[in-house]
């Protein structure tokens, strides 16, 4: 490899990590964006000096229909649809990386007729073997939140066990190809039983899970471009692989967290099925209040504080827009309003903060849990937005409920909450929510959207 | 083990403590865009593609890096222009733009 090959490859990886440090704050990250870009373009004009590349025509080809479908997806994409398309990405991600490995074993196993060194075969194989469950995993991720999959968990009998199984086959195949060099066609067995795990993995998966699996699948998008780049003996890859690799773990950690669960539990015990008697428990046959569009707004003017805590329900309602123009007119009333934003609200980490900032809510209105949730005591009202266990008091005080020790929304505290739902249905946890039936909480049924607007246009 | 991969295992520990002490810092308000930002920054494995698709070592290793090559650049163009999108959104109370 040239000298100045070597000199992009490394100032790209330095650009990287600075690129990543802007994103430490709103102030510096769109500069840290404009780094890495220029990291990436360091990055690549380097490998088009490689001695192999004989032609560019495939490269420019594909590079040019990637690039046109690039910039049209991003341009396009509704601010809603941010999950879809994430997860869509962590699996072209897990795809390049696959084929990359595949086409790198057969040049030299099939082409050149030689052996690969064994270190060199296990890089490979971890890069297909993640590589590919990577790409169905997250395919199939795309297709619970597009709603092509049933969002809901899936489960059968023996299903964990098969999966494990299943794994644990392709482990095998990947220590056999690494300890007996004869066996490496093992690769191509071993990427379609990949495919079959990444399937099977998130199938039990259900909707409210989704940010730890897409936060995963993006930590595994990760480890298969860093074991590419130990494949090829390329720095750079194994740096950004690295750094990707980092972020998927650390978003992930945060997500478990936010719903007090392990890794473990998200992955194997599919939601929902956890402790069917806990439902029963609680108090169901209380009877709800209703409210009609007059009352909230009456409510919610009367006070001089309004905290609102968005969820899932505000996304598919598109109901962000109608949301900011409420507050608008409540803080011309002046009411003052803020945003609790819970970490797992949503379907990916960060979700409801992109959405309140594509409908122009200034990011110092949008407030993290830890930093909000003294402030509902002394909320007049406590406004939620199809939202549902982020703030299901029963997490606090039902030992047996499955949702038990997740950190909540103390949306409960607040001297009254309304709560706009399209109907009486359970939220995706399946489970019953007590503070629809607490004494100072009253409900308005309908479209979230639809709901808002009528409230704003009853203070107008 | 070769000294090149242990090399190689340095560089990836390295650089995977230096990427958790940063994105530690990372706020949850920007986690999306962060999302969004290491999955183009991950469109990197293009350096291994772009080398399978136009080295012509083989019809295979070029059509399996044609394909690597057009779904790392969906993600390498399109990760940073969303990126770029959704953090021109983000603005503070009555100032400007971040």
């Amino acid at each position: 490899m040239s000298g100045l090959a070597e000199f992009l490859y490394f100032l790209a990886s330095v650009l990287f990590i600075l690129g990543l440090r802007g994103l430490t704050s709103a102030e510096t990250a769109r500069r840290g964006v404009w780094l890495a870009e220029a990291g990436m373009a360091a990055a690549v004009l380097g490998t088009l000096m490689h001695p192999d590349i004989v032609t560019y025509k495939w490269i420019i080809i594909s590079g040019g229909i990637g690039s046109a479908v690039g910039i049209a997806m991003s341009a396009l994409i509704p601010m809603t649809k941010m999950p879809e398309r994430i997860a869509l990405s962590h699996a072209f991600g897990g795809l390049a990386a696959a084929l990359v490995g595949v086409s790198e074993y057969y040049h030299h196993t099939h082409q050149l007729g030689h052996e690969l060194p064994r270190i060199t075969m296990g890089a490979l194989g971890f890069e297909v073997l993640f590589g590919g469950l990577t790409f169905t995993g997250s395919l199939m991720a795309f297709g619970k939140l597009q709603g092509v999959i049933p969002g809901r968990n899936i489960t059968y009998p023996y299903q964990n066990e098969s999966n494990i199984a299943l794994f644990v086959t392709a482990v095998l195949m990947l220590i056999g190809m690494i300890m007996w060099p004869a066996l490496s066609w093992l690769l191509y067995p071993m990427l379609f039983i990949a495919f079959g795990v990444g399937v099977l993995l998130v199938i039990p998966i259900g909707g409210a899970d989704m940010p730890v699996v897409i936060s995963l699948l993006n930590s595994y998008a990760g480890l298969a471009a860093a074991a590419t780049g130990f494949a090829l003996g390329n720095n750079v890859l194994i740096i950004a692989g690295a750094l990707d690799g980092a972020s998927g773990f650390i978003l992930s950690i945060v997500m478990s967290r936010a719903m007090n669960r392990s890794f473990t539990n998200v992955l194997f015990g599919a939601f929902g099925k956890v402790d069917e008697a806990a439902v029963a428990v609680s108090s169901s046959g209380a009877e709800v209040r209703e409210a009609s569009v007059g009352d909230a707004a009456m409510l919610l003017s009367s006070g001089s504080k309004v905290i609102v805590c968005p969820g899932y329900g505000m996304a598919v309602a598109q109901a962000q827009h109608a949301m900011r123009e409420l507050a608008d007119i409540l803080e011309k009333e002046g009411v003052e309003v803020k945003y609790a934003i819970h970490p797992v609200a949503g379907r990916m980490p960060g979700h409801m903060n992109v959405l309140l900032a594509e409908a122009n809510v200034p990011y110092d209105a949008l407030k993290e849990l830890e930093e909000i949730n003294d402030e509902f005591a002394e909320a007049d009202v406590a406004l939620v937005v199809g939202a549902n266990d982020v703030v299901n008091p029963a997490a606090k005080t039902n030992t047996g409920s499955p949702i038990y020790g997740m950190p909540i929304l103390n949306a409960d505290l607040a001297k009254a909450c309304i709560v706009l739902k399209r109907s009486m249905n359970p939220g995706f946890a399946g489970i019953e929510n007590d503070l629809f039936t607490m004494p100072n909480t009253v409900l308005v049924f309908g479209d979230a959207k639809d709901t808002l607007e009528k409230i704003g246009q009853a203070l107008a | 083990m070769t000294p090149e991969m242990f090399f190689g295992l340095y560089v990836f520990v390295l650089a995977a403590f230096v990427g958790y002490g940063v994105i530690s810092g990372v706020p949850p308000l920007l986690h999306t865009p962060l999302m969004a930002f290491t999955n183009a920054i991950s469109g990197i494995s293009l350096v291994g593609s772009l080398v399978a698709a136009g080295a012509q070592y083989n019809s295979f290793s070029t059509v399996l890096g044609f394909v690597a090559v057009l779904a790392a650049t969906i993600n390498v163009v399109g990760g940073f222009l969303i990126t770029d999108r959704m953090l021109k959104m983000f603005r503070k109370r009555g100032g400007g733009r971040a």
